[in-house]
C-alpha cells in the first residue's frame, strides 16, 4: 500500500501539490517513487523559470527507467530543492517531506487537481 | 490467445517472494520479483556479500539418445564432442542465417545433456530443437520439473561450507556436480550471471520452500538476502553479459555480439556456420560495443541513438546507471568503423544529446568470478 496524505492535492501524473504561504510545493507521490524504484538523478529547473500547467519541468532518472515531471499549476518557479542533487534517494525515502522538488508561485487558480480520495481511486486504493 | 494475454505463470517461490515484500512484475510471461528492498541495495549485496535469486523461470530441455552428441554438435556452434560429464558450456544457438535463436547453458550429465534456456524463449527453443532433431535422439521439455536458485557473491562459497563436500565447494568455474543438498537431489553448478563467484542450484519444485528457507538461514551470517531481476540486470550489464531480446536476437550474429569465443567455426558443419563464415570473410558491418557516459547524470536507455557527429552510427541495446561505477553505462551495436575503444559517441535520447565513449569490456573488472 502506498502512502497518501489527506491534506495534499494530486495529479493523474502522480505528483502532489500543497499550498504553502501563497506558493505551491510540488513533489511526486509515494506510489510514483515505488513504481520508479531507486532514484539516481533528478533534473530540476532553475528558480525563476515560468511554467504552464502540464509543462515538463524536469525528469526523474531511476535505475531502470526515466520519467518526466509535469507542472500541476502554471506559474513561476520560486524555489528548488537543491539537496536532492546530493541525495536523490530522499525522493524514495520521504516523497512528501525531504523529497519535495520545487515551489511554484501560481499565476492563476490551479485547475483540475485531485483530492486524496480521488487519487486513491486512481491508484486502486482506498483512503 | 497469445502468451501475452495469459495470466502470468508463477515459480514455486511465489509465496516466499510475497512474504519477503517483493514487487512482482510480469517478465516473459512469469510473475517475478523485480526487487525486494531496492535495486541499489540488492546490487551492492551481491558485489560485497551474497544474494539469493529465484531463476526458476528459466527453461530446461533434455536431449538424450545414442545420437545426442552428434545432433547437438550440429545444432550448436560450441564444442560438444568429447565433453566431460560435469562440464557446463555457454553457447548461442543459431539459425541458418547466423542469427541467434537463444543463448543457453549445456550441462553434460551422465545420461543426457540438459540445456538451460531463457524463459522468454523456452517454447520457441523446444520447438526449434525438436524440428532440427535427427537420428536416435529424444528431446524433452523438463522445465516443469526443475526449480532453480542462484546464490551469487564473494561469500557464496562460505554459505555452503559444511553443507556440501569439499569437492563440490571447490568446483572450478563452469563445472557442476549432482548431490543431495539437505536431502534434496540437486544439480550444484559453479555458474552465474553476475560476474561474482557463485552457484546455480537445480532441484524439483516440490522442495522449493525448504531450499529457499534453508539457504536464507545458512546464509544469514554472511549477509545473504533475496535479490530481484532489477539488480540481476544491473549486475550482468556491469560485466557485459548479453541479455537475449536486448543485446542479441534473431537479427544479430554471435560474431557481431562479441561471442566469437563461443563459436568453433573450424569444428565442421553446424547450423549457421556458412553464414558466419561468410560474415567473417566479408568483415563485420557492426559490433556490440561497451560505452560509458562522459556527460554526468546521463543514463543511456534501450533503443536510443548513438551518433558520430551528425550521423547515426548505432543504437543502444542495454543501458543503465551502474551502481558500482556510479555512472551511466550501456552496450549497443555500432558500425565497425566507429567501434574502436576510445571512440567518442553522442547519445541522443529524449530530445537531448550527451557525450559517451567506447570502453574496453567489461565495465567492472573486480568481480570474484573464477576465471
Amino acid at each position: 500500500m502506498s502512502k497518501i496524505q489527506k491534506d495534499l492535492r494530486y495529479t493523474k501524473e502522480h505528483e502532489w501539490a500543497r499550498e504553502d504561504g501563497g506558493d505551491w510545493v510540488i513533489g511526486v507521490t509515494d506510489y510514483a517513487q515505488g513504481e520508479l524504484g531507486d532514484v539516481v538523478y533528478v533534473e530540476l529547473p532553475e528558480a525563476g523559470r515560468v511554467v504552464a500547467e502540464g509543462d515538463t519541468f524536469g525528469t526523474i532518472e531511476a535505475v531502470k527507467t526515466v520519467s518526466d515531471l509535469f507542472a500541476p499549476v502554471a506559474g513561476t518557479v520560486t524555489a528548488v530543492n537543491t539537496a536532492i542533487k546530493d541525495d536523490p534517494s530522499s525522493v524514495n525515502r520521504d516523497p512528501y517531506g525531504d523529497g519535495w522538488l520545487i515551489k511554484i508561485k501560481p499565476s492563476g487558480a490551479p485547475a483540475a487537481l485531485l483530492d486524496a480520495s480521488a487519487y486513491a481511486n486512481l491508484i486502486g486504493q482506498s483512503l | 490467445m497469445s502468451e501475452r494475454d495469459c495470466v502470468p505463470l508463477s515459480t514455486p517461490f511465489i509465496d516466499d517472494h510475497k512474504t519477503a515484500g517483493a514487487k512482482l512484475v510480469d517478465f516473459a510471461g512469469w510473475l517475478m520479483p523485480i526487487q525486494y528492498k531496492g535495486i541499489l541495495e540488492e546490487h551492492q549485496r551481491v558485489r560485497t556479500n551474497v544474494g539469493l535469486f529465484d531463476v526458476s523461470h528459466m527453461g530446461e530441455i533434455s536431449v538424450t539418445g545414442p545420437d545426442a552428441e552428434k545432433f547437438l554438435d550440429h545444432l550448436l556452434p560450441c564444442d560438444i564432442r568429447g565433453m566431460d560429464v560435469g562440464k557446463v558450456v555457454y553457447t548461442p544457438m543459431c539459425l541458418p542465417s547466423g542469427g541467434i535463436v537463444d543463448d543457453l547453458l549445456v550441462y553434460k550429465r551422465a545420461n543426457d545433456y540438459l540445456l538451460v534456456v531463457n524463459a522468454s524463449n523456452a517454447t520457441k527453443d523446444f520447438e526449434w530443437i525438436r524440428s532440427q532433431a535427427s537420428g536416435d535422439v529424444a528431446v524433452e521439455n523438463e522445465s516443469p520439473v526443475w526449480a532453480q536458485l542462484a546464490v551469487q557473491g564473494p561469500k557464496a562459497e562460505a554459505v555452503f561450507r559444511g553443507h556440501v563436500s569439499d569437492e563440490a565447494l571447490t568446483l572450478p568455474y563452469y563445472r557442476f556436480t549432482e548431490l543431495d543438498l539437505w536431502a534434496v537431489p540437486s544439480i550444484f553448478s559453479r555458474t552465474g550471471y553476475t560476474g561474482e563467484d557463485g552457484f546455480e542450484i537445480y532441484f524439483h519444485p516440490q522442495h522449493a520452500k525448504w531450499m529457499w528457507e534453508k539457504i536464507l538461514a545458512v546464509g544469514a551470517p554472511f549477509g545473504i538476502g533475496p535479490v530481484g531481476l532489477g539488480a540481476r540486470d544491473t549486475l550482468r550489464l556491469e560485466v557485459n553479459y548479453c541479455l537475449y531480446g536486448n543485446d542479441i536476437d534473431a537479427t544479430t550474429s554471435p560474431l557481431e555480439a562479441g561471442l566469437q569465443w563461443t563459436v568453433r567455426l573450424e569444428k565442421g558443419d553446424f547450423i549457421g556456420r556458412d553464414a558466419l563464415l561468410q560474415q567473417k570473410a566479408e568483415g563485420l558491418r557492426r559490433r556490440l560495443v561497451a560505452f560509458e557516459m562522459i556527460t554526468e547524470r546521463s543514463i543511456p536507455r534501450h533503443g536510443s541513438e548513438l551518433a558520430s557527429g551528425a550521423s547515426k552510427v548505432g543504437e543502444v541495446t542495454s543501458g543503465t546507471h551502474s551502481p558500482t561505477l556510479k555512472k551511466g553505462i550501456g552496450m549497443g551495436y555500432v558500425a565497425t568503423e566507429h567501434s574502436k575503444i576510445g571512440t567518442a559517441l553522442t547519445l541522443r535520447q529524449r530530445g537531448t544529446e550527451a557525450a559517451a565513449q567506447i570502453v574496453k569490456k567489461p565495465f567492472y573488472t573486480h568481480g570474484t568470478r573464477k576465471a
